[in-house]
């Protein structure tokens, strides 16, 4: 799909096969054309910008869904990771009662951000062990892992919404609606946080010693290991980073709603998957790209948007947004139907 | 050399009737011929054996025959007409059934349900289990062999799920009965068993065909014999015209040589195994205390017989597999705990058997499969230097002589061979001491088996230390220096290069009379 898959690019070069493998970004340029012609307010400047802040969210998460989904595995909890990321920023912003020492503590901004991820990789990292370990199917194991993170974001605020996380000045801790709210040089925090993430990556898959064993255990795993790849590592770092991610995700969004609810990222996992999908990745793991995952998450991100825009009810979305995944598994067993695997 | 016939035919095999023949068959995958255009002929009421090695097509003309796989050209007769068929299903409804080489059984159903798998009698009231039951019992009386009806398959020994998979292709009444190797995990009792089977069927009219590694066990059965090479015929004769020389002639080929040991300076001890024990998941010993010393410079052969524990303590020293007892000794060094990862690094490799299963990644190209095993050596800091990586592949790709359009092209689009000598440079680049193949000529052409051997050989000239296994005795006779035989989890003899091919089958247990 990316230069991820095939390292030196001195293929032949073909129409046809431009424009399959080519397919979720022809998707998306269709999509703008269309919903362009159609609503006057879709092309604008600031209407992509507030698409793509959208779409950060999804994007960030299915970064890490495409590291789980090249291992050839699956990550059901990224949407409760998410949920019960965002509780515990807010928990940490609105203060943590050590009843012991009788204070109650106000982290700054920076520490809650770092506290957040760690906490969002070290469940990323129990998904890791179970699959790793202790041999639970990746299905299993993070459907497991969505709900106990699901049950303990609703334990910890009685099924409440943290809001106001704006933070007081007197406390130190102002800023944290920095993430979701400002912008650099006019594009929104939460779209360079995406475009960081994807970048970082991407060059982790093309070029470091990591991605190719990620490649290498995901496409067979009884021969990578037999040629020295660390295959229980790249597992359990796979299911981390994936973690780590949707606490990003998770701040961003409690960011962007200046709340964090225990309910927040409900289905994620699901859209997030889709654009795995829709990006030209395999199921069974070893193929795919960054670069063809981001094209899925902005098709789906701008779809959607569109079909608002142009007064579509939301059921209509639901429809469309399931028809794109599978055209999107389609046109994936075609271009990796022939040839390659032979059983 | 040929032992005495076991039954006489009346008249000339010859005359009886061809119930079912291949004409002009012909089965490609890309670009690997499996088969290029076999003729012959299969007589009512005989056994038909198929001779050849691994890779020679027996496997794909059987699959034809039975309608597994449709040839890529050809024609299949059926009692005189053209037939083909679509799967399997067609041509068991027209009476041909097969016994595969890879049990096709669901482990976790009885051995009653998998025998009547996809044709479950009706009675009234859903499946007639209590008919099945009964149907099963008389089946078993008839192969002799305990096995309760109501058993999950996983919990028998392999011999008896192969009785299992023999019943159920009994159990379909077939005019003809396809035996793809059905003796590989039988004992010698159980063998003879199926033996009386297969003559009481051959009296009934049913026609077999049959094929086996164990020539000698064959030619007792057989009424003809068929060669395959290389995917074509290269004889075909009744059981009266021939002997075992004639077959090895016929299937090895005139001029076929492999090469001899070659004049190595034999250094240090490379690898030492010592007192070695791996157990299989019931804890019996699959290698059973074993020791072997391999020098710098030598080439070992392992022979053995399937389940003679090759591929258990080939993986073993490589770290797939954890022993229970001994040692394994890398040039000095103890390494039986070591990850897989760490052994490589230090100088021991393992070319695997089942090079589509554990050998190549097929998502990957040509050249990500060579550099898989060796990426630290082109790592520079945190990222990998395609610069590096570019030269370590199509320095591979030279010394291995793959035949390939170049680094990037998709592993799937390889030959056979080419495919193993990728999984060999894979592992060459890592700059091995030590290297183990295991079964590195299974499922390749001859010529690209003198060269993989070749290269072992060149190998060894320069200092490496080489273990291959095989289950080819002809393989044996070619550059290993020394011959080391197992059976059943231990050395059972050792030979030089200068033994005959009869005394190392003897050795493996392989002339198991019927």
């Amino acid at each position: 799909m990316s230069a991820t898959t095939t390292a030196p690019k001195q293929d032949g070069f073909s129409i046809g096969r431009l424009l399959l493998e080519g397919r979720a970004f022809f998707a998306l340029i269709a999509i703008i054309a269309v919903f362009s012609f159609l609503s006057p307010n879709y092309f604008t400047v600031s209407n992509f910008l507030i698409m793509s802040s959208q779409v950060a969210i999804y994007g960030i998460l299915s970064v890490g869904m495409l590291l789980v989904i090249l291992n050839g595995g699956i990550d059901l909890s990224v949407g409760s990771i998410l949920a019960l990321c965002g509780v515990c920023a807010g928990a940490m912003i609105q203060g943590v009662t050590l009843e012991w020492a009788g204070v109650i503590l106000y982290p700054p901004v920076w520490a809650v951000v770092v506290l957040t991820i760690a906490i969002g990789a070290l469940v990323g990292a129990l998904n890791g062990v179970l699959v790793a370990f202790f041999k639970v199917p990746p299905f299993v194991a993070t459907l497991g892992v969505m709900y106990v993170a699901r049950g303990v974001a609703l334990l910890m605020t009685n099924g409440l919404t943290y809001n106001n996380l704006r933070g007081t000045a007197a406390l130190g801790n102002t800023g944290f609606n920095w993430l979701g709210f400002n912008r650099l040089w006019g594009i929104p925090i939460s779209v360079i946080v995406l475009a960081i993430v994807a970048i970082l990556a991407g060059l982790m898959l093309s070029r470091s010693a990591f991605g190719r064993w990620l490649y290498a255990s995901g496409g067979n795993e009884r021969a990578a290991e037999l040629s020295g790849v660390p295959t229980r590592l790249v597992k359990i770092t796979v299911y981390t980073i994936s973690g780590a991610l949707s606490a990003v995700a998770g701040l961003v969004l409690a960011s962007q709603l200046t709340s964090a609810g225990p309910t927040a990222g409900t289905t994620y996992e699901l859209t997030a998957i889709a654009a795995v999908v829709i990006g030209g990745a395999a199921l069974t793991g070893g193929r795919g790209g960054v670069r063809g995952t981001m094209l899925g998450a902005f098709v789906i991100g701008f779809l959607s948007a569109g079909l608002v825009i142009i007064g579509v009810s939301s059921y209509w979305q639901t429809v469309f947004t399931g028809a794109v995944i599978v055209l999107a598994v389609l046109m994936n067993s075609i271009q990796y139907g022939r040839g390659g695997r032979k059983s | 050399m040929s032992g005495p016939m076991t039954r006489q035919t009346e008249g000339n095999p010859d005359a009886r009737e061809v119930v079912l023949a291949a004409r002009n068959v012909a089965k490609s995958y890309g670009n690997v011929h499996a088969l290029k255009g076999v003729n012959f002929d299969i007589h009512r009421g005989q056994v038909t054996t198929l001779f050849g090695e691994n890779g020679a097509g027996k496997s794909t003309l059987m699959k034809i025959l039975s309608g597994v796989i449709q040839p890529t050209t050809g024609q299949i007769i059926l009692d005189g007409q053209p037939v083909s068929f679509a799967n399997a299903n067609e041509a068991r409804d027209r009476g041909i059934s097969i016994i595969h080489q890879e049990l096709s059984l669901a482990p976790n159903l009885s051995v009653r349900d998998n025998i009547f798998m996809g044709r479950e009698l009706r009675g009234p009231m859903g499946v007639d289990f209590a008919e099945e039951e009964r149907q099963v019992r008389t089946l078993m009386e008839e192969l002799e062999e305990e096995i309760d009806p109501l058993t999950p398959v996983e919990e028998l020994r392999l011999g008896q799920q192969q009785i299992v998979e023999i019943a159920r292709a009994l159990s379909v009444d077939s005019r003809i009965l396809i035996m793809d190797e059905p003796t590989s995990a039988l004992s010698a009792s159980e063998v003879e068993v199926l033996f009386k089977v297969i003559r009481d069927l051959t009296a009934k009219g049913v026609s077999i065909v049959y094929i086996s590694h164990h020539l000698e066990e064959a030619l007792t059965i057989t009424d003809h014999a068929v060669v395959l090479r290389d995917g074509t015929m290269t004889a075909y004769a009744p059981r009266a015209d021939i002997d075992l020389e004639w077959i090895v002639r016929n299937m090895v080929g005139e001029n076929y040589d492999l090469g001899s040991p070659p004049d190595s300076d034999k250094g240090q001890v490379a690898l030492s195994i010592r007192s070695l024990s791996v157990p299989d998941q019931t804890g019996q010993d699959l290698v059973h205390n074993l020791s072997l010393d391999v020098r710098a410079g030598e080439i070992v052969c392992i022979y053995g017989l399937m389940g003679a524990g090759r591929t258990e303590l080939l993986e073993t020293c490589a770290g797939r597999l954890k022993p229970t007892g001994g040692e394994i000794v890398l040039e000095g060094q103890e390494i039986s705990h070591l990850p897989i990862a760490e052994r490589i690094a230090r100088g021991l490799a393992l070319v695997p058997e089942d090079r589509q299963r554990d050998g190549l990644v097929q998502t990957m190209s040509v050249g990500q499969n060579l550099s898989l095993a060796s990426i630290r050596n082109f790592t520079r800091g945190l990222f990998t230097s395609s610069r590096a990586e570019r030269k370590l592949v199509d320095d591979s790709i030279r010394s291995v002589t793959v035949k390939t359009s170049g680094g990037s092209a998709p592993i799937g689009s390889l030959s056979g061979g080419n495919q193993q000598k990728v999984v060999i440079g894979k592992m060459l680049a890592t700059n091995p001491r030590v290297i183990m193949l295991d079964e590195p000529s299974r499922g390749i052409d001859i010529g690209a088996k003198a060269e993989v051997f070749r290269l072992l050989a060149e190998g060894a000239r320069q200092g490496l230390a080489v273990i291959y296994s095989t289950s080819e005795v002809s393989e044996c006779l070619s550059i290993a220096h020394r011959i080391i035989v197992m059976h059943k989890g231990r050395i059972s003899a050792e030979f030089d290069s200068t033994v005959s091919k009869e005394k190392i089958m003897a050795a493996s247990g392989e002339s198991v009379a019927a």
